[in-house]
């Protein structure tokens, strides 16, 4: 069995600050990890490697070069080669451009069984890379993987976390899973395995190597438009209303119709 | 500093490990009941901690002496007693066997220590031979295929849950000071052998010492670890390079200590305004933190050295225990004296790092051993 993993490189968002001017990232200085999910996508696939002898488990990625080093961090968990998609073509790509190329990176690997995404990056936030993926690629999708019960010969049966529950499906094979977090903990790299991994060659590919005109790729093929980013404003302080139990509701009403509430 | 990319990724793993295993709760329970958890040693085992620098082939990692220091460094900022689990089969353990010992030897006990599967304890200090090692007086009488070891070994880390430990006996009494000892690798079930009482320690609470008793205890001559008559020369290679250990755990405690002051310091409020305001804070603070980088930077050469094989790495070694250890008490004491009274609480961590700092100006090598170590190499 063949599974492919894609995985982004983000800014640590817990380190982030956004510029109160531009409303954008201020990414100077702020540390580039292994998107959350996507650990959570690698390692169902591990797993599913332990589980299978012979399995093999390969991490693909569309990003600068210095996405090279989360690569190297995916290996040292266990994965077994990596691919980078790097190229000035692929930059300003928006989601619909980063299928297309990811889904090209894919086809030109082949011979896949499963591929996992993670749920979303939390740079952001939209949860489409991996389904657009799959539309590319023509296959079946199941998003918000929380648990994978059975491999069958041509089939997977899945959990999909729900608000309230979760569905069980079943889905033919080749396809997409998209983790969550609930699906798994992702495992630690280990000492030998980082020393492996830098003694590895990650696979670099351009729009060339996978055969992608220029005009499908990056910011030409992003029909995304950002109007206007911005930070909410801060809440104000709440207010404490005091007195008796019909006091403060009698002045929660007045409050609340006079702000046209109710 | 700047490390490689690879090193990098080596501190992103132990400081992963110890924000996520090492909790507050875990770290409480092991103070209170003195016991470590067989479960974090073993994923400790998994991670590839107890092997870093063994070679592959012997179950370990393949790693350096860097990597070593930077794990115990990451590890030791959040526990310092989980830094002596992860140094002493890296060092004190796997140490003596990696630097004597025969293909089989390497095969059936490195292989396993390295793995996390089996303890090795390093026995060489006895109640009248400490910083002068010379003078042990443990003896081994050769019996045959066996010899016959009697004495007495003290303050030996993990002895009580030791499989193994290597012993340095007399051999040959009829030589003086540090001539004449050998060194065995002792199963610690075989008949004769005992630990007494697990100390009651200042800080390190978590990881037993006691003092190993043999009596008539037969080692076969299999066990012998390297030459006869020659093992005070592996024992003081052994700490030479071990010494880069307790320089990274210092390193890493000192910069817990440190943390935990600048953390404090932005809290606390007095006189109307919080004490990171005020220069006499402030300009401790500074010297801490300058003293610290300091000791990383002695560290991390020192392992840098040894790594390229260098013959003034263990000299490196010397200083950077001396100045590391040192720095983290005093780090660590000031740390305190910002916290002021609640310092002195139990319910805050500098108080466990006070007291766990402690011994590391003292083991492996006394601050004045080192002294004179240093001063050795100056003057020979």
């Amino acid at each position: 069995m063949r599974i492919i993993v894609c995985a982004k490189q983000v800014p640590d968002t817990n380190e982030v600050k956004i510029d109160p001017v531009t409303g954008t990232l201020i990414r100077e200085g702020v540390p580039s990890i292994l998107n959350p999910d996507d650990a959570n996508a690698i390692e169902a696939a591990l797993e599913l490697r332990d589980r299978y002898p012979g399995t093999t488990v390969s991490v693909i990625s569309m990003g600068p070069p210095q996405a090279l080093y989360m690569l190297r961090e995916c290996l040292a968990m266990g994965a077994d080669e990596a691919y980078l998609l790097s190229s000035r073509a692929f930059g300003g790509a928006d989601t619909c451009a980063t299928s297309t190329t990811l889904a090209a990176g894919v086809r030109k690997i082949g011979d896949y069984d499963i591929i996992f995404a993670g749920r979303q990056a939390i740079d952001g936030d939209t949860a489409q890379v991996g389904p657009q993926t799959a539309q590319r690629l023509g296959l079946p999708s199941v998003t918000y993987v929380s648990k994978i019960r059975e491999i069958k010969e041509k089939t997977i049966i899945v959990e999909r976390a729900l608000e309230d529950g979760f569905e069980v499906i079943e889905i033919n094979r080749p396809c997409m899973l998209t983790a969550v977090k609930e699906l798994n903990t992702p495992r630690y790299m280990s000492i030998e395995r980082i020393e492996e991994a830098y003694a590895k060659d990650i696979t670099i590919w351009d729009e060339n190597d996978v055969r992608l005109a220029p005009e499908d790729c990056g910011l030409k093929a992003s029909p995304t438009q950002v109007f206007r980013s911005f930070t909410p404003p801060p809440k104000g302080a709440g207010e404490m209303l005091a007195g008796t139990i019909s006091e403060m509701s009698a002045a929660l009403v007045e409050r609340l119709t006079a702000k046209h509430v109710i | 500093m700047v490390f490689s990319e690879k090193h990098e990724l080596i501190r992103k793993l132990a400081r992963d490990f110890a924000e996520t295993e090492l909790t507050n709760a875990i770290l409480d329970e092991i103070e209170e009941t003195g016991q470590y958890p067989t479960e974090l040693l073993d994923k400790m085992g998994k991670a590839g901690f107890f092997g870093i620098k063994t070679p592959k082939k012997y179950g370990g990692q393949g790693s350096d002496y860097l990597s070593y220091a930077i794990v115990l460094e990451e590890l030791g900022r959040v526990s310092a007693v989980t830094d002596i689990w992860v140094s002493a089969p890296n060092s004190l353990g796997g140490g003596p066997l990696m630097l004597a010992g025969t293909e089989e030897q390497l095969e059936k006990y490195l292989k396993p220590i390295a793995t996390g599967e089996k303890i090795m304890a390093f026995a060489l200090t006895e109640p009248g031979a400490g910083s002068d090692a010379g003078g042990t007086v443990t003896t081994a009488v050769k019996d045959g295929d066996y010899y016959v070891l009697n004495g007495r070994k003290t303050f030996i880390t993990t002895a009580p849950v030791a499989d193994w430990s290597i012993i340095y006996a007399k051999t040959d009494r009829s030589q003086k000071g540090s001539r004449g000892i050998s060194a065995f690798i002792v199963d610690m079930k075989l008949p004769g052998v005992s630990c007494g009482k697990a100390e009651h320690k200042m800080g390190i609470i978590g990881c037993p010492t006691s003092d190993i008793i043999l009596e008539d205890v037969r080692v076969h001559k299999d066990d012998m670890l390297g030459e006869e008559n020659r093992g005070f020369q592996n024992a003081m290679k052994t700490l030479d390079i071990g010494r880069i250990g307790v320089a990274a755990t210092s390193i890493g405690v000192a910069q817990g200590a440190f943390d935990e002051a600048v953390k404090y310091a932005k809290e606390r409020k007095q006189f109307g305004q919080r004490i990171a305001e005020f220069q006499a804070i402030r300009f401790m603070l500074a010297d801490m933190a300058t003293k610290l980088q300091a000791a990383k930077e002695l560290t991390y050469r020192a392992a840098q050295l040894k790594d390229m094989n260098s013959p003034e790495a263990g000299a490196a070694a010397s200083m950077a225990k001396y100045y590391a250890s040192e720095a983290c008490n005093e780090i660590a004491a000031n740390a305190v004296q910002i916290h002021g009274g609640y310092g002195y609480i139990k319910e805050y961590k500098v108080e466990r790092i006070y007291r766990d700092c402690r011994v590391f100006t003292i083991f492996e090598g006394t601050s004045q051993v080192q002294q004179i170590v240093i001063s050795d190499n100056l003057l020979k």
